[in-house]
């Protein structure tokens, strides 16, 4: 999964400089995002996991973050490209609030800037290897979105991340309504994130969720969810393979 | 204020502490015609007398929407104030682009004064622009009306008129803007045109000699019709003698001393509207 694009103008060395300040691929990488709107706002799990490649090398790292008074951002992907995005939006809430005017940057205003620069790196080919999920709340409304690593962008009552899309999207599709209260969310949230510990291999059983509604942003101590693993399929697991393959 | 020794440059100060170039730009603002805004809690109305050079040509625009959310109407130079809306309006499109939400006006007229204005008394290749600004626009703390002064200063207030004969207008805006806030849009619009009566001196209030735009809650930036214009004017110019009698006086003692620009429009140079 190279980004390299070839650049003859016989400079070898300078190439060899330019070439390496370039995201290439990601290192340690963070897992899915799930979010869903509820009655009072957003609800964001993820779990806590920081991978290496194929191991699971860092066990407490937060993917989920406040922004402002009324926005939370989750990351998926490369966990120094979403420190880089922290500190991005550090400097934008700053400047927003040394206006001192009342006026103040909304969820919806976040997500733009966002769509903005991960579209803009992508041009330049040097991707910010995430996927983020925005959510917030202002003045009664809710908002939720995501903008992926080549600018890809939309809002929608629930949105995911990586694995998620694939396995917590379809029963977020079958189960979400409007007005969910905030105990039935968490245990929608808990379902999926369940899903995703059974199935994603980059996936470990420490989560977080955050919750953001018009009083701000909470976000949970980390916690486990309770594992079945006596299904009769997983018992003698290899009873059907006879040989090697 | 007499030609002195301190004039000759913006950077240069005076032994009292003015900046005599700056001073001379204010002058500017006020030989153009005049321009009124008005605001209530969620409205803000501007006007503007149409001047044209002669009976040949069409009249200078004075007012420029800057977003639908945002409109300006000038007084003094207009060329300088085509160039400041053309500023705004990059800003404001700016910002629309980056985070898809409208700028709020408060942020817009900040950067005017400084980056726009300011600068422009403190450099010594510059000149001040000459042309005064009423930026009027709704954002999500209200609706607001701001002056930005060639100075850089920016003052915001309920209602205010700036150009010849303003002080007219002023003098009647006085009177009432304790009730815009509350202010119905009709209200608003219909108060905006006296106000602008008040400047003609006793000329006739016809709809070809006002432009009057309007913005508020749900209702873009745009300008009103002649239609429109004629038919507020026709609900008080059948009675102009009853209610406005008092006020027609006092317009008329107030204008005369005071507007050094108002005295001969001929005296106005070409640039100025």
């Amino acid at each position: 999964m190279t980004f390299t694009i070839p650049i003859d103008n016989g400079d070898a060395l300078k190439n060899a400089e330019t070439d390496s300040q370039r995201t290439l691929y990601p290192y340690v990488t963070g897992t899915s995002i799930v979010a869903i709107k509820y009655k009072d706002g957003v609800l964001m799990a993820s779990d806590m996991g920081g991978s290496y490649g194929s191991t699971l090398r860092y066990k407490n790292i937060e993917r989920v973050k406040a922004i402002g008074k009324h926005s939370l951002l989750g990351a998926s992907g490369e966990i120094s490209d979403f420190q880089e995005i922290l500190r991005y939006l550090d400097e934008l809430v700053l400047n927003d609030n040394m206006w001192d005017d009342g006026n103040s940057l909304g969820p919806k205003e976040v997500h733009n800037y966002l769509t903005r620069v991960m579209y803009n790196r992508r041009n330049k080919f040097n991707p910010l290897w995430n996927t983020l999920v925005l959510g917030g709340v202002k003045n009664g409304q809710s908002y939720l979105g995501m903008v992926s690593m080549i600018g890809v962008s939309f809002e929608d009552n629930h949105v995911a991340t990586g694995f998620g899309n694939h396995l917590a999207r379809p029963i977020l599709r079958d189960e979400w309504h409007a007005d969910l209260s905030f105990e039935d969310g968490v245990k929608l949230l808990e379902k999926c994130m369940r899903v995703l510990l059974y199935r994603d291999r980059s996936a470990i059983n420490k989560l977080q969720i955050a919750k953001i509604t018009e009083e701000g942003v909470t976000v949970s101590q980390p916690y486990s969810l309770k594992t079945f693993w006596e299904f009769q399929a997983f018992h003698n697991p290899t009873a059907g393979a006879q040989g090697s393959w | 204020m007499f030609r002195n020794q301190y004039d000759t440059d913006v950077t240069t100060w005076s032994p009292t502490g003015r900046l005599f170039q700056v001073e001379y730009a204010m002058e500017a603002v006020k030989q153009g015609s005049a321009a009124i805004g008005l605001r209530s809690r969620s409205h803000v109305v501007l006007a503007s007398v149409n001047k044209a050079q002669s009976e040949l040509s069409s009249h200078q625009r004075k007012i420029f929407k800057v977003d639908d959310h945002i409109g300006v109407a000038i007084a003094g130079l207009t060329a300088d104030g085509r160039v400041l809306s053309r500023y705004m309006r990059s800003e404001s499109i700016n910002h629309s682009f980056t985070y898809e939400s409208p700028l709020p006006v408060g942020r817009l007229v900040v950067r005017l004064a400084d980056k726009a204005q300011q600068v422009c008394t403190q450099r010594s290749w510059k000149r001040p622009y000459g042309v005064g600004l009423l930026v009027g626009g709704l954002d999500e703390s209200g609706a607001h009306l701001y002056y930005n002064c060639p100075s850089g200063n920016y003052f915001e207030y309920q209602a205010f008129a700036i150009g010849s004969r303003s002080q007219a207008a002023k003098t009647y805006l006085e009177r009432r803007f304790e009730s815009f806030n509350e202010s119905s849009r009709e209200d608003l619009i219909k108060d905006a045109i006296l106000a602008i009566r008040e400047t003609l001196q006793g000329e006739t209030l016809k709809s070809s000699l006002c432009t009057v735009s309007v913005l508020g809650v749900d209702e873009p930036f745009h300008f009103l019709d002649q239609e429109s214009i004629q038919k507020v004017i026709d609900t008080f110019e059948k009675v102009p003698e009853e209610e406005e009698d008092g006020g027609e006086a006092e317009a008329e003692a107030a204008a005369a001393p005071t507007e050094q620009g108002g005295a001969g429009d001929q005296d106005v140079a070409p640039m100025e509207m």
